[in-house]
């Protein structure tokens, strides 16, 4: 797993809430595998028009945002398939961080197995931030994952100032280590297996 | 568990949860033993970083497989896959099955059908136990009382290698329905009411526990329906205390514990159930007789109404986020704000999926096709093989056929699209299936999801129907 510690970056802002991963990465691109690369089909039928156009008005597509690896969005954002190709499209495109008010919670777990970090800020802020980003294409922010903030760069810092958000400290952990969680588990064998006999005697039909 | 804590009334999930710890961390993370876990045509990226790192799998005797994703609806032969990239994805299951030593229902076994179908039809899925796969719908398995959640491929490789996995304990929240439902009103209507009710975002972070005298008055079947689509609620994990209605439909299941296994298995289940006075950190409750048949009008499973209502106006939406949004999704179906439901016409229905493809669903789907003609192709697709042997055994395929719809074979087929069987750009579909994303059956494909009912109801006549309307005999 990628490790993350910090990252300053431009930022895009993406207007719309409930972004399914069958936006992020619809299902018929699924049966790739993790190494033929996922990066140009993020968004694809958001992107691209049906016969393969680019659209000009994605924000993606916009100039400003080429080498955005931060990207603000709205609520419930990776809502629905368990499907990891969503956060491999993300990682695979430069995107480092989202930041959004709330995350489906599948796309959430699968984030951070891949060292893609999930922040979430209040609705307000998400909005006000994208918002500033749109008034300022090519805004940067920082993220620094020990501090657990968000700060705007010099150019537009008034308008962003410092937010500060949760993380759970395990994953915090793994994420700042680059450590995968197999490695780490596997670690622990002598709890699982008395764990396994205690099961197999209490649940022996299982 | 110190002992103050373990005389607290206690919910079914908090029960469940304590069964399976492994390792509380201080900072809460919890290490979880999982029971049972389900393995598809889209769990290859899970085998491949077995394989990568040269682990085993630590429990082939918990893993059970099937494939359903890619698998063709006209043909049971791995050949009628024509395109190379699915058919391998299906091929690769056999071969990391075989591998492995899973037990696998795999095409040409009358047992093969939608993971979320096979589980609880062979017993697989128990009450009390942690169940998980790689797909979102696996809270379909919490309808008898287990708790089960979808997980992404890099745990599903945690999952092979440790038969563990890592989880930060999520909130509870009961959903109470009370009342009586009225004729036509089915276990799918009720779940669209509540995602209508609380929001696609409603549930994140919580597990879900559906209380209240309709769903103990639901069968098992409906149970499955709900619970499925807790997912488009947001919610992590959906489930419903295990009661008899539950202990007899395991009874005599293939993986289902038999003799006197049963009987200590049956008092572990009669244990489960939340205790009187167990706090949710969420209630919310709905009364059954306000629900109608339901529609969904947008690209968010929340935006559903009855079928007697209208296609909502954004100039009446709370903010102006909103009202862009909704103007988008009205756009992208092609409805105008103001109409009728009953007034959208229908291009194609599709009765399938892990919501709505058990035999119950076909038994409703067919009442009402019976001595109608279908206007519009439509499909049945059966959730599993034996469900559709049972059908046909009840003659419900010569129904479906002689209405004019198409009997197809089990699998995913088009609630996603990805065997081929794709809605047309622009093109409407009612469908039983749970996700009416943007682009979810096809690129430009409009979905209604609607239960079974109402899906042949829309079928037979070309348009969104009141099936209360067909069933009172009416047009
Ligand atoms: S039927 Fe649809 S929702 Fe269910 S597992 Fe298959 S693709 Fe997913």
């Amino acid at each position: 797993m990628q490790k993350f510690e910090r990252l300053e970056s431009v930022a895009a802002p993406l207007d719309m809430a409930n972004v399914d991963t069958d936006q992020i990465i619809p299902a018929r691109f699924l049966w790739r595998t993790r190494s033929d690369g996922y990066g140009h089909l993020l968004f694809n039928d958001l992107r691209t028009s049906q016969d393969g156009e680019s659209k000009p008005e994605f924000v993606l597509n916009l100039p400003a945002y080429q080498a955005a690896n931060i990207l603000v969005a709205d609520r419930n954002f990776g809502c629905g398939s368990s499907r990891e190709h969503a956060v491999w499209a993300l990682m695979d495109a430069g995107i480092r961080v989202v930041i959004a008010p709330s995350f489906g919670d599948i796309f959430f777990n699968n984030s951070f197995k891949n060292g893609l970090l999930p922040i979430m800020l209040p609705q307000a802020r998400c909005a006000e931030l994208r918002a500033a980003l749109a008034r300022n294409p090519g805004a940067k922010l920082a993220v620094d994952l020990e501090a657990q903030t968000v700060t705007g760069s010099m150019r537009v810092s008034e308008a962003f100032g410092a937010d500060r958000f949760d993380i759970d400290p395990f994953r915090k952990q793994l994420l700042l280590s680059g450590m995968d969680d197999i490695t780490f588990t596997l670690s622990q064998a002598d709890d699982i297996a008395a764990f396994e006999q205690r099961y197999a005697r209490e649940l022996p039909w299982v | 568990m110190t002992p103050a804590r373990a005389a607290a009334p206690a919910t079914l999930f908090d029960k469940i949860w304590a069964r399976h710890t492994i390792v509380e961390r201080p900072d809460g993370a919890t290490l979880l033993h999982v029971a049972r876990h389900l393995v598809h045509d889209g769990s290859r990226a899970g085998f491949r970083t077995l394989q990568e790192r040269g682990l085993r799998l630590r429990h082939p005797e918990r893993t059970y497989g099937t494939p359903d994703h890619y698998v063709s609806s006209t043909s049971r032969a791995l050949e009628a896959i024509s395109e190379p990239h699915r058919r391998e994805m299906v091929s690769a299951l056999s071969a990391n099955a075989k591998q492995h030593g899973i037990t696998l229902f795999d095409l040409g076994d009358v047992r093969q059908g939608i993971a979320h179908v096979v589980g609880p039809e062979q017993g697989i899925t128990q009450p009390g136990l942690l169940l998980v796969c790689g797909d979102s719908h696996t809270a379909t398995h919490g309808a008898l009382g287990a708790l089960a959640f979808g997980i992404g491929a890099s745990e599903v490789a945690h999952v092979m290698a440790t038969q563990a996995l890592w989880q930060t304990r999520p909130k509870s929240m009961r959903v109470s329905v009370n009342g009586a439902l009225g004729t036509g009103v089915t276990p799918k209507d009720v779940i669209l009411a509540i995602i209508a009710s609380i929001g696609a975002a409603g549930g994140v972070g919580h597990v879900i526990e559906y209380a209240g005298s309709v769903f103990r008055a639901m069968s098992v079947e409906g149970r499955l329906t709900v619970c499925n689509m807790s997912i488009e609620a947001g919610a992590r994990a959906g489930m419903v205390a295990p009661d008899e209605t539950s202990y007899a439909y395991l009874k005599g299941r293939p993986y289902a514990p038999q003799g006197a296994m049963w009987e200590r298995a049956l008092a572990y289940w009669r244990s489960l159930p939340s205790d009187a006075g167990a706090v949710f950190d969420r209630e919310v409750s709905l009364d059954a007789a306000a629900i109608e048949p339901m529609v969904t009008w947008g690209t968010s499973p929340e935006d559903a109404v009855a079928v007697t209502g209208a296609v909502p106006d954004p100039a009446e939406a709370a903010s102006a986020e909103r009202r862009e949004a909704m103007t988008r999704t009205l756009a992208y179906m092609g409805l105008a704000p103001g109409m009728a439901i009953e007034a959208i016409k229908v291009d194609r229905v599709f009765i399938g999926s892990c919501t709505n493809a058990r035999i119950e669903d076909l038994r409703s789907a067919a009442m009402v096709a019976k001595g109608r003609k279908a206007r519009i192709p439509a499909m049945v697709v059966a959730g599993s093989g034996l469900v559709k042997a049972q059908a046909e055994a009840e003659g419900l395929h010569r129904v479906f056929l002689d209405a004019g719809f198409e009997w197809r074979e089990p699998g995913c087929s088009m609630c996603v699209g990805m065997n081929g069987d794709l809605v047309a750009p622009g093109e409407r579909c009612a469908s039983t299936s749970n996700r009416n994303f943007v682009g979810r059956q096809g690129r430009g494909a409009r979905t209604h999801l609607v239960s079974p009912a109402m899906a042949a109801a829309a079928a037979v006549s070309g348009h969104m129907t009141d099936v209360r309307v067909l069933m009172a005999g009416g047009a």
